[in-house]
């Protein structure tokens, strides 16, 4: 290439890359753009039934499976969130809940006072307000209404506030929401020890609300004379948050 | 590098420019490692958000959604306004139309042990980018409909959630493999990062461009590589 045909820029003596003369073949790159935003576009009126199919079929085996990989696809699994920086540690030795506010008997259980208590199992859904959902999860711990009772709850108390040890996450229920028997201070998940991600040792399970309700790192229980807004009722989410009957949405109820 | 092409002088006295030629210019590099950097971040902050062990590490899940969402938004922006720059933008479009087209070679470099000549960029390069490119307009169209969901029936969201789930495990395999291929060939690194290849090395790599660019035939280097794999010096 003649250098004074080169156009001003790039220095002199280096042949520059010339505009390619008229293209030729045919346009493949607009039609694999176009054809995969047309599978996105149908992805997106059609994923919610095929991800539902594929929990339905696949997510028993992903539950299933030891190795961990297919646990990075995007179905059938927990995602775990956090709100503080790092992943709350406690053992089961260190650990220990307040129980108190309207009660009539202030109370500090331990993990082994906790085992000690009647226990209670339950296999339901588990259902995240972001969308996904968990298929026939067996918890185990004992129920939030034996715990009440325990420390007797005083007659001007109207709900329940919880705490947890990663110093952030709050919630609350009503006392008829507490007092429900699928409300449960759980230790155990699929029929293991609660992992520190899952909110070990010991968390809150609210079977039929959205899990956002299901504080994890439970270390704290208040009973008060009115609703306090958790973490992220404080950030718009609905404070009874019953699974199809709120936020908006409507999945199966779990 | 450019020491090789000026120590290997070539019989036919074809080897025309020990310099090197202009792969890239500086629009394109600039737009090339701005898009990077955010599409880095994406990746990082979305598995924070996507990846159990990940999250679990990271957490501050307001913050990284924030972060997420920024990047989402600026990603389109380098390359619109690298392609509409009037003058500057001119290389750009260039390789743009380029990676559109396909010919007869790029169906040959498709076919397994079959010797093409692939132009500036050759068949792999040019679906990649074609993927990347949709796959942006995509993840950014589901982004904001989970960023904003309010405006949209709860099926929708969740497909949006799951569209975007799986053209992110797209991306991240894409953008995986391009890093791998660009540290095994040092030279076409180097040439995003300077914007000049050795004329030898487009000569065997991209023998069709070589020609365009030099006027000189490439098809004395025998056998053609068909393929940019394996490190060259």
């Amino acid at each position: 290439m003649d250098a004074a045909t080169a156009p001003p820029g790039p220095p002199p003596g280096r042949p520059v890359d010339p505009a390619p003369a008229r293209p030729t073949g045919s346009p493949v790159g607009r039609r694999v753009v176009l054809g995969l935003v047309g599978l996105g576009a149908i992805g997106v009126v059609t994923g919610a039934r095929v991800q539902d199919f594929l929990e339905r079929t696949l997510g028993p085996v992903i539950a299933k499976d030891g190795t961990g990989v297919t646990a990075l696809l995007p179905f059938g699994r927990f995602r775990i969130y956090t709100v503080t920086g790092s992943l709350p540690s406690r053992s089961p030795d260190e650990w220990s809940m307040r129980v108190g506010g309207l009660v009539d008997t202030p109370l500090r259980l331990t993990y082994d006072d906790l085992r000690a208590m009647e226990p209670t199992s339950l296999t339901r859904d588990f259902q995240c307000v972001t969308g996904w959902r968990v298929s026939d999860v067996a918890w185990r711990g004992v129920r939030l209404a034996d715990v009440l009772d325990r420390a007797g709850v005083a007659g001007a108390a109207r709900a329940v506030r919880f705490t947890s040890f990663d110093g952030a996450y709050t919630e609350s229920l009503t006392l008829a929401q507490a007092r429900r028997r699928d409300v449960i201070v759980a230790y155990e998940m699929e029929g293991s020890p609660l992992s520190r991600a899952h909110g070990g040792p010991v968390r809150l399970y609210v079977a039929p609300m959205y899990g956002y309700k299901s504080l994890k790192w439970l270390d704290g229980i208040e009973v008060t004379d009115r609703v306090v807004p958790g973490y992220w009722e404080q950030r718009g989410y609905d404070i009874d948050a019953w699974v199809g009957r709120s936020n908006g949405r409507d999945d199966e109820a779990t | 590098m450019d020491a090789v092409a000026a120590t290997r002088p070539d019989p036919a006295g074809a080897e025309p420019d020990p310099a090197g030629i202009v792969r890239f210019d500086r629009t394109e590099r600039l737009v090339h490692w701005t898009t990077a950097v955010l599409v880095l971040v994406l990746l990082a902050t979305g598995a924070a958000m996507y990846a159990g062990p990940i999250s679990t590490l990271v957490g501050r899940r307001e913050l990284v959604k924030t972060v997420h969402v920024l990047a989402g938004l600026a990603l389109p922006v380098p390359l619109l306004v690298g392609i509409l720059m009037p003058r500057r933008g001119g290389g750009l479009r260039a390789d743009a139309r380029r990676i559109n087209r396909f010919d007869a070679e790029d169906r040959r470099w498709l076919r397994p042990r079959r010797a093409a000549r692939p132009g500036k960029f050759n068949a792999g390069q040019k679906l990649n980018a074609s993927f990347l490119v949709a796959a942006g307009v995509v993840l950014l169209g589901t982004g904001v409909m989970m960023r904003w969901p309010g405006l949209w029936s709860v099926d929708l969201r969740t497909g949006a959630t799951f569209v975007h789930d799986w053209f992110a495990i797209g991306v991240a395999l894409s953008v995986t493999g391009h890093i791998v291929l660009a540290l095994r060939d040092p030279i076409a690194f180097a040439g995003m990062r300077r914007g000049v290849v050795p004329a030898r090395w487009a000569r065997r790599t991209h023998p069709q461009w070589y020609e365009e660019v030099t006027g000189h035939p490439a098809d004395r280097l025998a056998p053609n590589p068909q393929r940019e794999t394996g490190v060259r010096r």
